[in-house]
């Protein structure tokens, strides 16, 4: 019986100390954000790589989350005569879901991983150490940066993806299943407020947090060589993942 | 800087690296660290920048005890190190220059012309030319290790550390680096602790040497001392034999 809680309880102890742990990270990133140096360099390197860099796989994945929807939504609505309501359908989806969840799941996937790797890579050839021995910071010269960028970055590819889907979906719903264009747009003004897209930006940002700051801590502890580093970067695209759609569904819950 | 290390024990996982070891690093000397590989050197050398805690014992950095320090400190006293890694530890998403003048552009208000200037000296000092632009990758072994080297007297430090500085060098590049750390020492007044394999170049260099042997300093002197030493081990390992514990 105690084997059992134990089997039973030890991974769940385990989460327990490495979420205390991701908080302390964060505790210790923030206390490093207000002291100089302010490596404004590195944020802006930070910012070029998760924001910029992002754009071309944003823009595909907003595109056709866009069209697929006005697609779906197409279908459903025709069988009570309700196709004037896609356009405001897909708006509201984008704004408010699809554009923060899809970017965050697209950006874990391509920057929280590079974190992770980079950083553990660091830290099995120590050049973490190194960092140490000149008597810099790894968590103000390394994370910091990631984090404040991916924080700041996230809600930007968020607007892009949610105008390039409600682009797709128009695209779909008007030119190929041919909805009045007028009906299209006034829908989605009629119906999308501001809180919508700022509750959206919001969860981005929450998002962007997460996938930063699991992928530097899951990097920062990596030991064990290369296969180490390989384990750190596929653990910390699961764990932000995972954790991103948890903490939609609450902010969501929270927010709207 | 005077480097004391009282009673350090040190082990992983069970398996004792440091077992009571004492050594009193003279300042401004060249203190050589030979031992057998695996033998706890480059852990040693780790405890006396802070990088590694003991287990119990302390290490002292002048009159600070660096073992027992909060980071702040730490960070305060590491500016008086410089460190060579024994795989060089170079940033890799920097160029060779950059790694150079990561320190100094840390730590100084140097101008960039100014930088330029004193990385191209300490460059040319560890005989590397027409290489700043490039990566750490694109270097060979013994190439990355003289970057490492010209990284670590970047800022003229008072205590540098160096781990192994001239394995993985062809016979010529040693001889050169041995002098270089020599005329270091003598220009900056600094004191060195160096790790070494190479007996030639450590009783080249060496002001003092410490032999590490089962977690211990088990000989210390003048090289003159350590050559005519009469503890079986320390002479095996000079005369190159390997031992048999039986
Ligand atoms: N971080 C660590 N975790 C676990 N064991 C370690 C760690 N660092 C070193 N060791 C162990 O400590 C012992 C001493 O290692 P160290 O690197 O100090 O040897 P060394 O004397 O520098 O050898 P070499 O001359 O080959 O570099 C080794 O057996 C190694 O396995
Ligand atoms: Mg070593």
């Amino acid at each position: 019986m105690l084997r059992f809680f134990e089997y039973v309880g030890k991974p769940f102890v385990l989460l327990i100390e490495a979420f205390g742990k991701v908080i302390l990270l964060l505790v210790s990133t923030i206390s490093w954000m207000v002291r100089p140096p302010y490596r404004i360099h590195e944020i802006f390197k930070q910012m070029e790589f998760v924001g910029v860099n992002s754009l071309p796989v944003v823009i595909i994945t907003g595109a056709f989350t866009g069209m697929v929807l006005a697609i779906q939504t197409y279908y459903g609505f025709k069988m009570f005569g309700g196709e004037s309501l896609v356009g405001a359908t897909v708006a509201l989806s984008m704004t408010r879901e699809l554009g923060p969840a899809i970017t965050a799941l697209m950006v874990t996937g391509r920057v929280g991983s590079a974190m992770a790797a980079e950083i553990g890579t660091m830290r099995v050839t120590e050049q973490i150490d190194a960092l140490y021995t000149m008597s810099v910071n790894p968590v103000q010269y390394l994370i910091m940066p990631r984090v404040i960028a991916s924080i700041m970055m996230l809600p930007v590819l968020t607007i892009v993806s949610d105008f390039i889907g409600i682009v797709g979906g128009y695209f779909v719903g008007v030119r190929l299943l041919n909805i009045n264009s007028g009906i299209f747009v006034a829908r989605i003004i009629e119906f999308v407020a501001l809180s919508d897209i700022v509750n959206g930006l919001i969860k981005s940002a929450v998002f962007g947090l997460i996938l930063s700051l699991v992928g530097c801590y899951k990097g920062f502890g990596t030991f064990g060589g290369a296969a180490g580093v390989g384990r750190a970067t596929t653990q910390s695209v699961v764990i932000s993942s995972v954790s991103i759609l948890i903490s939609d569904y609450f902010l969501t819950a929270v927010m709207f | 800087m005077k480097i004391e290390l009282l009673n350090v024990c040190k082990s992983f996982k069970g398996q004792v690296v440091l077992d009571n070891l004492n050594l009193t690093v003279e300042p401004n000397k060249i203190t050589v660290i030979i031992g057998k590989s695996g033998g706890g050197k480059s852990v040693l050398l780790k405890h006396v920048i802070g990088l590694i805690r003991p287990d119990s014992g302390s290490v002292f950095i002048g009159d600070d005890e660096i073992s027992a320090l909060n980071d702040k400190k730490l960070n305060e006293i590491r500016k008086n190190f410089g460190m060579l890694f024994q795989d060089a530890a170079l940033f890799d998403s920097m160029t060779v220059g950059d790694n150079i003048a990561f320190p100094i552009r840390e730590h100084t208000r140097f101008s960039k012309a100014e930088i330029d200037v004193i990385v191209k000296e300490k460059l040319r000092q560890v005989g590397l030319k027409r290489v700043t632009q490039k990566m750490p990758s694109e270097l060979s072994g013994g190439m990355r290790k003289r970057v490492g080297l010209a990284r670590a007297l970047a800022l003229d430090p008072k205590i540098i550390l160096f781990d192994e500085p001239t394995t993985g060098l062809d016979p010529i590049m040693c001889d050169a680096i041995d002098r270089l750390i020599v005329k270091t020492q003598r220009h900056t007044n600094a004191t060195c602790l160096v790790i070494s394999h190479d007996i030639d170049s450590t009783f080249k260099i060496a002001h003092k040497v410490a032999m590490l042997y089962d977690g211990k300093i088990i000989e210390y002197g003048s090289p003159d001392k350590i050559k005519w030493s009469e503890n079986p081990v320390v002479k095996n390992f000079i005369a190159g034999k390997s031992i048999s514990k039986h």
